[in-house]
């Protein structure tokens, strides 16, 4: 019993050993076509209609695939093949069919300003060469960029016209001109661009550039928040975003000259409630006129002291915060008196 | 150039009647002709219709200022008098303070006025009042705030300020630049 199981095990391993190379060799009428460069194999060979008629004919597309698979990775072997960590690659040769397009092609771009007034005019491009001879520097430099010929940044001295106003900064002015200048270029390419494609281009300050402040960005965002239809109600905000400020209507002032009495008017009705909203009653106004009452008291009995020394103790008495040993003191200590009412 | 919105004039009339007290209605309303308020760069001028209706022929940018300056408007909305509405406050101010000859120069140089500079000041002064302050000749200098009323000013010793400065002539020649 065990014999024969052996037998029979040894029989089926090379049955499946068989199989395997078989299944390595693919035997087609017809040789595929292949397009390594594309991992593209296309099989020319007939297709008996009796194998896809029949049930099995999953089984048989199977079969197919595997086959024709087969065939295009014993290409793929035929390449020569380098080690890349630990993985054998096989170095594609080029595509050799060409895919279609997958878009349409790009449309002429309109051309430019310049290229049709350069067309109207017949002006032609003239070729320019590379590098332009510096005097200076007795060598040739490139016409602009790094290190370029005849540089006017790098002037130390500059004359102030006879026109001009001496207090006029000269290198200031060459630096805002040159700025002024990149601004105009690149905002006439941005035009050029939007022209080409007929894209609407948002108002001053919105369009991108490379550099933006901290107060365009935040605009533009406030200006993208409210282009919802409820006007940017019911945005969510960051976590930490404030609210936007000068936010809101325009505010409309009066005109510059308007109805003078009626300016008037205003103006006096203003005065008029301001004045009745004053308190009739000033606690310091109270405080100072009981201080000015109680100097007075202080004089005079200091003035009756002085006169009889009879009336002393019936001059003592004083109003309720009098009695506090006036006698030594002369008018100067007042300053002991509670002052209530000052904070 | 634009007139003042009503809270604006609001302030502004509580500044001056810190001063002046009910006489801002002398200068709102006046016999002699239609004078307005109007504020440009922050700045409040006072001036006559007349003077107005030329001052709207010049561009906003070129436009420096128009009649007098009584004072302008900080960035947080507060009013702040300067020395060149003294002309304006000095005939209607309610409480004077006179300063001693001795003090007049100290006080024209920016300091506070002493006890010790102290001539004579209006009666029933309220501390922290707006004050105006005159020369012995009744000159006005300038104009302050009094730091103790007039009780106290008695009684306290001579080197304690008795008036805050707030501005005074000699800003003519110290603020030139400033002035408009």
């Amino acid at each position: 019993m065990a014999a024969c199981s052996v037998e029979q095990l040894l029989a089926k391993a090379e049955q499946e050993e068989a199989e395997k190379l078989k299944s390595i060799s693919v035997h087609k009428e017809l040789d595929l076509d292949f397009d390594v460069g594309n991992l593209l194999a296309c099989d020319k060979n007939r297709i008996e209609s009796r194998d896809f008629r029949e049930q099995k004919k999953e089984d048989f597309l199977r079969s197919l695939a595997r086959d024709n698979t087969q065939l295009l990775i014993n290409e793929i072997w035929k390449l020569p093949t380098e080690r890349v960590e630990e993985a054998i690659v096989a170095k594609l040769p080029e595509p050799a069919t060409p895919l279609p397009r997958e878009k349409p092609p790009p449309k002429p771009r309109p051309p430019t300003k310049w290229e049709q007034f350069a067309k109207l005019k017949g002006i032609q491009k003239k070729k320019k060469t590379n590098l332009v001879w510096d005097e200076n520097a007795k060598e040739w430099r490139r016409r602009w960029g790094y290190k370029r010929a005849n540089d006017d940044t790098k002037e130390w001295l500059i004359e102030v016209p006879e026109t001009a106003d001496p207090n006029e900064d000269q290198f200031a002015k060459r630096v805002k001109a040159k700025k002024e200048r990149v601004a105009k270029n690149e905002f006439n390419r941005l035009r050029n661009i939007a022209r080409a494609q007929k894209v609407k281009v948002p108002g001053v300050g919105l369009t991108p550039k490379a550099q933006q402040s901290k107060d365009e960005l935040s605009r533009a965002v406030s200006v993208a928040k409210t282009s919802t239809a409820s006007m940017g109600r019911f945005q969510d905000r960051l976590p930490k975003e404030k609210a936007p400020k000068n936010q809101g209507k325009k505010r409309k002032f009066e005109p510059l000259i308007g109805d003078f009495s009626s300016e008037k008017q205003r103006q006096l009705e203003l005065l008029k409630v301001m004045d009745s909203k004053k308190p009739k009653l000033d606690i310091t106004k109270a405080v100072n006129k009981q201080m000015r009452e109680d100097d007075r008291e202080e004089a005079a009995a200091k003035h009756k002291k002085g006169a009889g020394k009879k009336g002393r103790k019936g001059n003592m008495l004083g109003k309720g915060k009098g009695g506090k040993g006036k006698g030594g003191k002369a008018g100067g200590g007042g300053k002991k008196k509670g002052k209530p009412g000052k904070h | 150039m634009r007139p003042l919105t009503e809270e604006e004039t609001k302030t502004m009339f509580e500044k001056l009647s810190k001063y002046i007290g009910e006489n801002i209605k002398l200068l709102v309303d006046r016999p002699d002709g239609t004078y307005c308020f109007r504020l440009h760069n922050d700045r409040v001028y006072y001036m006559s219709e007349k003077i107005l209706k030329l001052a709207t022929n010049i561009s906003r940018d070129k436009l420096i200022s128009v009649g007098t300056c009584f004072g302008k408007f900080t960035k947080t909305k507060k009013f702040r008098l300067h020395i060149t509405a003294l002309d304006f406050l000095a005939p209607y101010a309610k409480f004077k303070v006179w300063v001693k000859p001795g003090a007049e120069q100290s006080f024209l140089y920016g300091n506070h006025v002493l006890k010790s500079g102290l001539g004579r000041i209006t009666e029933n002064t309220m501390q922290y009042q707006g004050v105006v302050v005159y020369s012995m000749a009744d000159v006005p200098l300038g104009f302050g705030v009094a730091a103790k009323t007039t009780q106290e000013c008695r009684r306290v010793d001579p080197m304690s300020i008795v008036v805050f400065h707030q501005a005074d002539v000699g800003e003519f020649i110290r603020s030139e630049d400033t002035l408009t």
